[in-house]
């Protein structure tokens, strides 16, 4: 007797190890037709994403320090379909220093990056405004490129209201 | 003691007696008093306020930049603009401070959409703009802010008086799976924080508005629409009478309250 | 169409660090939402929008559906020479929306000193 598994486990093993490979092959093709950058986040396991995770796709082993950058967004959004923000970098956005890159990242949306930014020292100033969109309560992580390679960020936590009575429509 | 006979004279005074009458019957009728009569903007946060104080970032103004190059767009067989007969924007003054109004041919009841879609129908023999769609939105939009500033006066007499009294009756019946009336919440409960939400008295003089919900410009019909989904009740058709007949008594019921748009909604 | 709408300050003076404002009219549909036929809505986002003055791109946003729709871009130049501003911006579909406008630097020894 080389099999003690019943009919059951058996049709249970198949089951898995075909809903694995549609799975996998459903996932390769989703992440083909969108862009780097826009690509869906796999949220099945219903846990935010920590900081790490959030800014690793743009930091791979470059010192990144908390500070210098003044990041606004309102602590109690009525909507977050539209949610004002703003940020400061602290640079003097010359030719030797300056911002290069601003990601906002976001814990909660399907897609975690919000908005990225090239500037260069023709800005004069690394400060910006824009309206994003927040699914949910959640932190918002502002990351900024030096010139050097050097990466800084900022972090708000933003409560996120919604309409009493929703729809879709 | 023979003037009072005089049948002139018995007739002015009837017709005074009934005037006298008939506004009391509608001072009565008011379950929202005039003196507390309130924009929404009195029940949004500041986020909203500052989005639609910003003379430039206004999400609403882009439909604004749209509906002034509709106004002067030549259309249909006629080869007319909205310009074209009527002029400049500002011939629109006071306009919306009176919609909805009775539509002489037809009889029916127009808000200010059915009314700029019955013009390219017949005057301009212009192709349809569905309801809700963006550019009947951005030319009503553009038609209403001739009265920004202005008071809301509708005229409830003659053929509107039974339109009037249907909306009446609609805001005041209980409906839908929670069983509310629109006065419920909107006469008795305004001010008050449903989740999150402070109840508003549901004006009407701010619309087109853009509502963040939707990202876009928005009718008072939709809006309306959208309250009958939040008593869930069964919404009615676009373009149903009803939504026009609740229209009206809104506008009666916010008689003296400014026009402001565009307008930022939650 | 997707239009836009731009402000400038009144006066710009060379070797400012001046204030751009860009409204652009664009869905920025998401996905992942559905329309009031109960039909989802494919996304549609801005791509990338860039701003070129001179020949040369001073300004560069790529967003994704967490940007709200009809997005509010607000960012600083520093004002060197005058030109043409053009914004250019590109999204899913494929549409290539376009705002131009010229922009007038006074040059700094005609006025009086402005702040940086």
């Amino acid at each position: 007797m080389l099999f003690s598994l019943t009919r059951r486990d058996w049709l249970s093993r198949i089951f898995k190890v075909s809903v694995g490979t549609w799975g996998l092959g459903a996932g390769l093709s989703r992440a083909q037709d969108m862009s780097v950058l826009g690509r869906v986040q796999d949220m099945s396991d219903a846990r935010l994403r920590n900081f790490d995770e959030m800014i690793a796709p743009y930091v791979v082993r470059q010192p990144v320090k908390q500070g210098g950058i003044t990041l606004s967004l309102p602590m109690l959004a009525d909507n977050g379909h539209l949610v004002p923000l703003s940020l400061k970098v602290d640079s003097p956005m010359t030719e030797e220093s300056h911002v290069t890159h601003i990601y906002l990242i976001s814990q909660r949306n399907p897609v975690p990056l919000m908005a990225m930014f090239v500037m260069g020292p023709w800005n004069g100033r690394a400060e910006l405004s824009m309206r994003v969109r927040l699914s949910g309560t959640q932190m918002v992580v502002a990351l900024a490129r030096m010139s050097d390679g050097t990466f800084r960020y900022e972090t708000q936590e933003v409560v996120v209201t919604e309409d009493a009575c929703i729809d879709n429509g | 003691m023979q003037i009072l006979l005089n049948p002139l004279v018995v007739l002015r005074l009837c017709l005074f007696g009934l005037l006298c009458l008939s506004t009391l019957v509608s001072a009565q009728q008011r379950l929202l008093p005039l003196d507390k009569v309130q924009s929404g903007l009195a029940f949004t946060g500041p986020e909203i306020l500052d989005l639609q104080g910003d003379d430039f970032a206004n999400p609403g103004l882009p439909y604004m930049d749209k509906g002034a190059k509709l106004w002067n767009q030549v259309s249909g067989k006629s080869d007319k603009s909205c310009h074209s007969c009527h002029g400049e924007l500002k011939s629109m003054k006071g306009v919306a401070t009176r919609y909805p109004a009775i539509d002489k041919a037809s009889g029916k009841l127009f808000n200010l959409e059915d009314r700029i879609r019955n013009c390219r129908q017949n005057r301009q023999s212009a192709a349809e703009w569905p309801l809700e769609s963006e550019e009947l939105l951005a030319v009503s939009l553009y038609v209403t802010s001739a009265s920004n500033g202005m008071p809301i006066k509708a005229n409830i007499e003659g053929k509107a008086k039974s339109h009037f009294e249907a909306g009446q009756k609609i805001f005041t019946t209980r409906q839908g799976q929670m069983n509310l009336a629109c006065t419920q919440c909107h006469d008795q409960r305004y001010g008050v924080k449903l989740y999150t939400d402070k109840l508003s008295q549901g004006q009407p003089n701010a619309y087109p508005a853009y509502r963040i919900e939707w990202q876009r410009l928005a009718s008072l019909e939709r809006r309306l629409r959208f309250c009958y989904t939040g008593v869930k009740a069964e919404i009615p058709a676009w373009g149903h009478e009803d939504m026009r007949d609740i229209s009206l008594y809104l506008m009666w019921r916010a008689q003296g309250l400014k026009i402001e748009v565009p307008s930022v909604r939650k | 169409m997707s239009t836009a709408r731009l402000q400038l300050p009144a006066r710009i003076v060379e070797g400012d660090v001046f204030k751009l404002r860009l409204l652009v009219q664009h869905p920025m549909d998401s996905g992942f939402l559905r329309d009031l036929d109960g039909i989802l809505i494919k996304r549609n986002v801005i791509r990338h929008l860039q701003c070129i003055l001179n020949d040369k791109e001073v300004f560069r946003v790529e967003p994704t559906t967490g940007t709200a729709a009809n997005p509010l871009f607000e960012f600083y130049l520093r004002a060197t020479k005058s030109g043409e501003l053009y914004f250019r911006w590109v999204d899913d579909k494929g549409y290539i929306g376009e705002l131009r406008q010229k922009l007038v630097i006074e040059p700094a020894n005609q006025s009086k000193a402005a702040k940086p």
